[in-house]
């Protein structure tokens, strides 16, 4: 360890439920964890419980990076602050009329619900065209009236979202520093400062979600530092982007938007870092929680980042994010007999509350969860069952009335074909993010995490073909983990739209260049120990006349133009299996990130090296029945805090923790490695 | 032996993946910003025998929903009969006639068998729509055309790919005769590359779970999506149900045309029953078998979109007296509006007929107009033509649960809009406007959605505007006592002049100069139920936010408001409305 290090690092994530920390003090190695309720009303509370809880001194902590879903949760609830748009004339509805879609292919009901009311969204005289010319000079007067009149109506945050900003700012600009004068606070969004491409409903919509979460991100993050601060702690508070990088509590207001889906993000922040300690860079991330499951992609140790994500419908935020898609089924899944006499598991859950049968809360319908229990996956004694007056016979009763009945089949052969079902749905939807990124799912290692991820994960990547499955040593925590181990980072995105064989020769560099200076400055002015800064670049590309981008990732930023249209042709042939040497390539867009990459740390702590017992035999506390295949199986129960440090494993087997539950099915093989991390080899398809 | 119902659950998910798996191939690698941007395509696995309809993926454009088994089928029985040649594996055919099972010339489709053992187990097949196949008008639309040859290049089916090769002579003739024929060779290897991943995943799937086990759970999904279809019926009262739907114009004569339906449940199957609609027309309003029948599928997928999209799901439902009439159009009758206006126009008679028997499920009538505005010519700063298309949408039918949504898709379609700023990028106009319709929604309990206005201006050289829209005439029809939503307007400026078009919403080159102007507003959804039962407040919301005008709103819904500051007097308005009943 450098003598300058950080020593102890905290790495704290609110989530729906829980809100889960983890301390790591990298001087003795000792790691403390702590999950408590979260408090949605003021995350901060959650925040402060858990650090209470793990007993931190917060005058000794260097370091305390946290994962919020405050504006997550203030966007899809539309808790927002009250915000004011000032646009251009004929253009107020933008924000309301979308993109002429629906909510769902068929069925012609659905609402929708604009992010800015259209009382609160002014027009004013102003136009440039798509060339960036002025058509119509901004009238200075005009907006100065619609900010008083936003002021009036109570707004206490403003966009200026103007046509074809990204071509020329000015007007945008000017109109900021005339609301500037009157507006009594920071709040001012410009459309083109978070998004500089063209589209404007998807860049009008950025910059309205930024403004409406603004007041509250800076409300809360301001009151948690100054608590943090009371308690002791020096230093000033990281705060998490959804790109899986990190910013100063100072600055992340500025850019709300950017914190959308950082929970998530973090989550796969950490799966990149424990598989490459493992060494494991290609990795399909399946995160499965009670009511939904998360996918990403990671290649090469580096998650898959878009800025085309949708967080509901009609929602875009198109500013770089951990490209993190929600699929399928969640625990609580509701598995019924539909009208063909099918067994369908999905799309309704019956959440957390009432939560499945097994959760004794009052669920009364068959869950995904209920049918682990029943296979004897789950270990009845830890689940609230009993404690809800809910019985074992009780809920085999259930799947008897309600599946098994209509399908002519048992309770327990009833509950494996809704893992059998739900696993197929849950492979699909793994597959099709998998492909619609251009990877075939074979290539990848599943790295399993959430509470029942790794319940499922063998099964998954058998019926995908994926060979191995990596469960970290701590699954339910994986979010705060990816707080601790994050960097800084900054993403830049600059439209050139030009064709490859017109693109003048320095453009590109200049381009990049331009790209690492800005990024290199913003990282320079944290106070945080790096290792060192460094850029990534990479372009988007596509044949004159598709309108899809691929991504074509770019080593060298002084490449030049023939190599540039070599690589892009051979990223899309092993996409598409598709060779268009007939067709002209034209560049899109120029993108770079810059990350400060910090000290790595010693994750080999996460389960404590005392608690590991010599034997397999040691580690065990029992036997389950388990049903596999038609028939029921001894299965030996280990806890996971007692496997010895070279743990070798033959499925059937429980591997039971505090936050997760994994499953070793016949034929499964896994292996501890020294990092704690299960290797599971996977069985063949039986 | 049966099968165990788990499996037959397995296999499904597993067809309908394959499919998935196509529609997302072709789309990522096509050029066409119609298939690529609007998912203006389809892919599906169809039956070895009869061309019916296995499975299909879920993202395909919802016309397409019945039309590829009758493509499939017509392909298999002119193979039969020696009309078109017997194939070979890895063969790919390529036909786009309307009368054999398609839609209009730009649809596409691509068809290749699927051999296991050396016979052919199943067919794969897409329907992908070209930006442009031939013909009197850049994208075919032509608004007046009078026979199909005006339209485009008709191929019936033949092998573009024999045993995985490119006939490249076939390919030199289709190129010859279309317009940026350059870049469809990316649309044909993307067609063509979805087909190949089908095949891939299909052997996986038949590998896995034996090729016996798979037929018999195709036949027995068949039979199961036939009896959760009769279940839905279940849910409609015995009886008949009758409605109408008109389309303006046919573009060349100056007449409605009219859909006459009586949907009559008879045990647990329905009768679409269309004797009485009007004969086919001299302009390209008319239908073909193939769109009218998937007009009706895709309706009732609307109303019941838990049912499965497979041929079982078909078979209870019965369409019959199209014959003679222009739902059923004969070669060489023009049929460009079929896909994208006629079928929306079955469609909402369909819903008109059952929203009394199924009032929670059926709203009332969506905008039901893709909005087609076309706009051909030469930009002298660029020095070259260009031809310019804005697809629109309008207000969504109320429903049971809510007020419709503004600004939909058109009924048969999914696809986005492009933004103003890229058709600004692209093309020599400026918008002025591009804003909801306010009073446009049809009033009821649950009042429509609202209609798009928008205005723009040529900028530069000078143009032709053509114009394939519906709903000038009569507005989308109100439910159970809402009103029509607002007609479809398109108004030109020349000079400062208005002119608007004789057929209202169609209307072929229209000379434009540099600062002419073109608004349309493009209809509202019907309202659903009894304005008069409207929530007061609601109706103040509305107003309020600029919605409604104070005077509609007091017209439509008989509120009375107070000024200063605005809000409902709800004492007056129950007398109002008492008065008003």
């Amino acid at each position: 360890m450098p003598d300058q290090g950080v020593s102890q690092v905290v790495g704290v994530d609110v989530g729906g439920t829980f809100t889960d920390l983890v301390l790591l003090d990298q001087r003795t190695g000792a790691v403390r964890l702590a999950k408590v309720a979260s408090t949605l009303d003021n995350q901060a509370h959650g925040v402060l419980n858990a650090l209470q809880e793990v007993g931190a001194n917060l005058a000794e902590v260097d370091l305390i990076v946290h994962g919020t879903t405050t504006t997550t949760n203030a966007v899809l609830e539309r808790k927002l602050s009250k915000t004011g748009l000032i646009t251009t004339k004929g253009f107020r509805d933008v924000l309301e009329l979308g993109r002429r879609t629906r909510p769902q292919a068929y069925g012609m009901k659905g609402e929708f619900t604009p992010i800015i009311q259209r009382n609160l969204r002014l027009e004013v005289p102003e136009r440039m065209d798509a060339g960036g010319q002025i058509v119509t000079a901004l009238d200075e007067d005009s907006v100065l009236e619609a900010a008083q009149n936003l002021l009036d109506q109570g707004c206490i945050s403003i966009v200026i979202h103007f046509l074809h900003a990204y071509a020329n700012p000015a007007h945008e600009l000017r109109a900021a520093e005339i609301v500037a004068n009157i507006w009594p606070n920071d709040h001012i969004t410009t459309g083109h400062s978070l998004l500089s491409e063209s589209r404007e409903f998807e860049r009008g919509v950025t910059a309205a979600v930024n403004a409406s979460v603004q007041p509250l991100l800076q409300r809360y993050i301001k009151r948690l530092q100054d608590q943090l601060t009371q308690g002791g702690y020096r230093k000033e508070l990281l705060v998490m982007n959804g790109n899986g990088g990190m910013v100063s509590a100072s600055r992340v207001s500025r850019e709300a938007a950017k914190t959308v889906m950082s929970g998530p993000a973090s989550g796969v922040m950490a799966a990149a870092y424990t598989g490459k300690t493992a060494g494991f860079e290609n990795l399909i991330t399946y995160d499965m929680g009670g009511t939904s499951t998360d996918v990403a992609l990671i290649q090469n140790a580096t998650p898959a980042v878009s800025n085309e994500i949708e967080i509901e419908y009609a929602m875009p935020i198109h500013v770089p994010m951990v490209d993190v898609r929600t699929v399928g089924a969640g625990g609580g899944s509701i598995a019924r007999v539909n009208a063909a006499g099918l067994l369908d598991v999905g799309p309704q859950s019956a959440g957390a509350d009432p939560g499945p049968i097994c959760y004794g809360r009052g669920g009364v319908n068959p869950t995904i969860s209920d049918a682990n229990l029943l296979l004897g996956r789950l270990n009845p004694s830890k689940l609230n069952s009993i404690k809800g007056g809910i019985s074992t016979g009780d809920i085999k009763g259930i799947f008897q009335s309600k599946l098994g009945g209509p399908l002519g089949v048992t309770a327990i052969e009833a509950a494996a074909a809704v893992i059998q079902v739900a696993n197929t749905k849950m492979a699909g939807a793994i597959r099709t993010v998998s492909v619609s990124l251009g990877h075939d799912p074979r290539d990848f290692a599943l790295f399993a995490f959430g509470g029942a991820g790794p319940l499922h994960a063998t099964a998954l990547a058998r019926e995908l073909g994926v060979p191995s499955v990596l469960v970290p040593a701590r699954p339910g925590i994986t979010n705060a983990l990816g707080c601790v181990v994050a960097d800084l980072r900054h993403d830049f995105v600059h439209t050139l739209n030009t064709p490859l064989d017109l693109l003048q020769n320095g453009v590109l560099s200049a381009a990049f260049a331009e790209q690492h200076a800005a990024g290199k400055a913003l990282i320079e002015e944290e106070n945080i120990q790096l290792l060192g800064v460094q850029a990534l670049y990479s372009v988007d590309m596509q044949f004159i006349g598709q309108t899809h981008l691929l991504r074509v990732p770019v080593d060298d930023p002084d490449i030049s133009t023939d190599a540039l249209r070599s690589l892009f042709e051979q990223a899309y042939f092993a996409r598409f299996r598709v060779d268009l040497a007939q067709i002209r390539a034209n560049l899109v867009n120029v993108n770079c990130s810059v990350v400060g990459t910090r000290e790595p740390l010693d994750l080999s702590t996460l389960l404590p090296p005392e608690q590991r017992r010599e034997t397999l035999e040691k580690a065990q506390t029992g036997t389950r029945q388990l049903y596999f295949n038609a028939a029921w199986f001894d299965t030996p129960i280990y806890w996971r805090d007692h496997l010895p440090g070279n743990a070798s494993l033959q499925g059937p087997a429980v591997i039971e923790q505090l936050d997760t539950t994994i499953l070793l099915e016949p034929g499964d093989h896994a292996v501890a490695d020294t990092q704690g991390n299960l290797i599971i080899t996977v069985g063949a398809l039986t | 032996m049966s099968l165990d119902p788990i499996t037959m659950s397995v296999i499904q998910a597993g067809l309908q993946q394959i499919c998935d798996e196509m529609d997302m191939t072709f789309s990522r690698a096509a050029f066409s910003p119609v298939i690529a941007e609007a998912n203006d395509r389809s892919d599906g696995i169809y039956a070895a025998d009869d061309g019916s309809l296995i499975a299909q993926g879920a993202g395909g454009l919802p016309v397409f929903v019945g039309t590829m088994q009758y493509s499939t089928k017509t392909l298999i029985e002119m193979i039969n009969e020696g009309t078109v040649a017997a194939p070979q594996p890895d063969d790919i055919y390529i036909v786009n006639d309307p009368y054999l099972g398609g839609t209009h010339l730009m649809d596409v489709r691509f068809a290749s068998p699927f051999y296991r053992n050396g016979e052919i187990f199943c067919w794969l097949s897409n329907t992908g729509h070209w930006p442009d196949t031939g013909g009197s008008v850049p994208g075919g639309f032509s608004a007046s055309a009078t026979s199909v040859e005006q339209e485009g290049l008709r191929m019936p089916p033949v092998r573009l790919f024999k045993q995985g090769v490119m006939d490249t002579e076939i390919y030199a003739i289709i190129c010859s005769n279309i317009r940026v024929a350059d870049q469809r060779i990316g649309d044909v290897k993307a067609q063509a590359a979805a087909l190949l991943v089908g095949e891939d995943r299909l052997n996986a799937l038949l590998d896995r779970y034996g090729d016996a086990t798979v037929a018999q759970a195709i036949a027995e999904l068949r039979r199961r999506a036939a009896q959760q279809m009769r279940k839905s019926i279940g849910e409609i009262p015995q009886g008949s149900y009758s409605a109408n739907a008109w389309v303006d114009s046919d573009g060349v004569v100056n007449e409605p045309l009219e859909i006459a339906l009586k949907v009559t449940r008879k045990g647990d199957d329905l009768t679409f029953d269309f004797t009485g609609s009007s004969a086919p027309c001299l302009g390209p309003m008319n239908s073909v078998r193939a769109t009218t029948l998937s007009s009706v599928y895709l309706a009732m997928r609307h109303i019941f979109p838990d049912v499965p999209i497979s041929a079982g799901a078909f078979d209870p439902l019965h369409i019959t007296g199209i014959k003679g009439t222009f739902l059923d159009a004969e070669y060489p009758r023009p049929v460009s509006g079929c896909a994208a206006e006629v079928s929306q126009r079955i469609a909402e008679a369909v819903f008109a007929a059952l929203v009394s028997a199924l009032p929670d499920r059926v709203t009332a009538a969506p905008a039901g107009t893709s909005g087609n505005f076309a706009l051909g010519g030469y930009d002298p700063e660029r020095d070259r033509d260009f031809v310019m298309y804005q697809l629109s949408g309008g207000g969504y039918g109320g429903n049971s649960d809510h007020d419709g949504l503004s600004n939909g898709c058109s009924t048969i379609g999914i696809s986005k809009a492009p933004p103003v700023e890229i058709m600004e990028q692209a093309f020599p106009v400026l918008y002025h406007r591009y804003a909801l319709r306010e009073n446009s929604a049809g009033a009821g309990k649950h009042r429509g959605g609202f209609g798009l206005e928008y205005e723009l201006e040529l900028r530069r050289g000078s143009a032709r505007a053509s114009f394939v829209m519906d709903h000038g005439r009569f507005g989308p029809q109100g439910a159970l006592g809402g009103s029509d939503g607002a007609v479809n307007e398109v108004t030109v400026w020349q000079n400062d002049i208005s002119y608007q078009p004789e057929h209202l919403s169609k209307e072929q080159d229209v000379p434009l100069k540099a600062g002419d102007r073109v608004h349309v507003s493009t209809p509202g959804g019907g309202g659903y139920g009894d304005p008069f039962a409207r929530d007061p407040e609601l109706v103040l919301q509305d107003v309020a936010l600029g919605r409604y005008s104070l005077e509609q709103a007091s017209n439509s819904f008989a509120v009375v408001f107070t000024q200063d500051p605005l809000a409902v007097d709800h004492a007056k308005t129950q007398l109002n409305r008492d008065a008003r009943k």
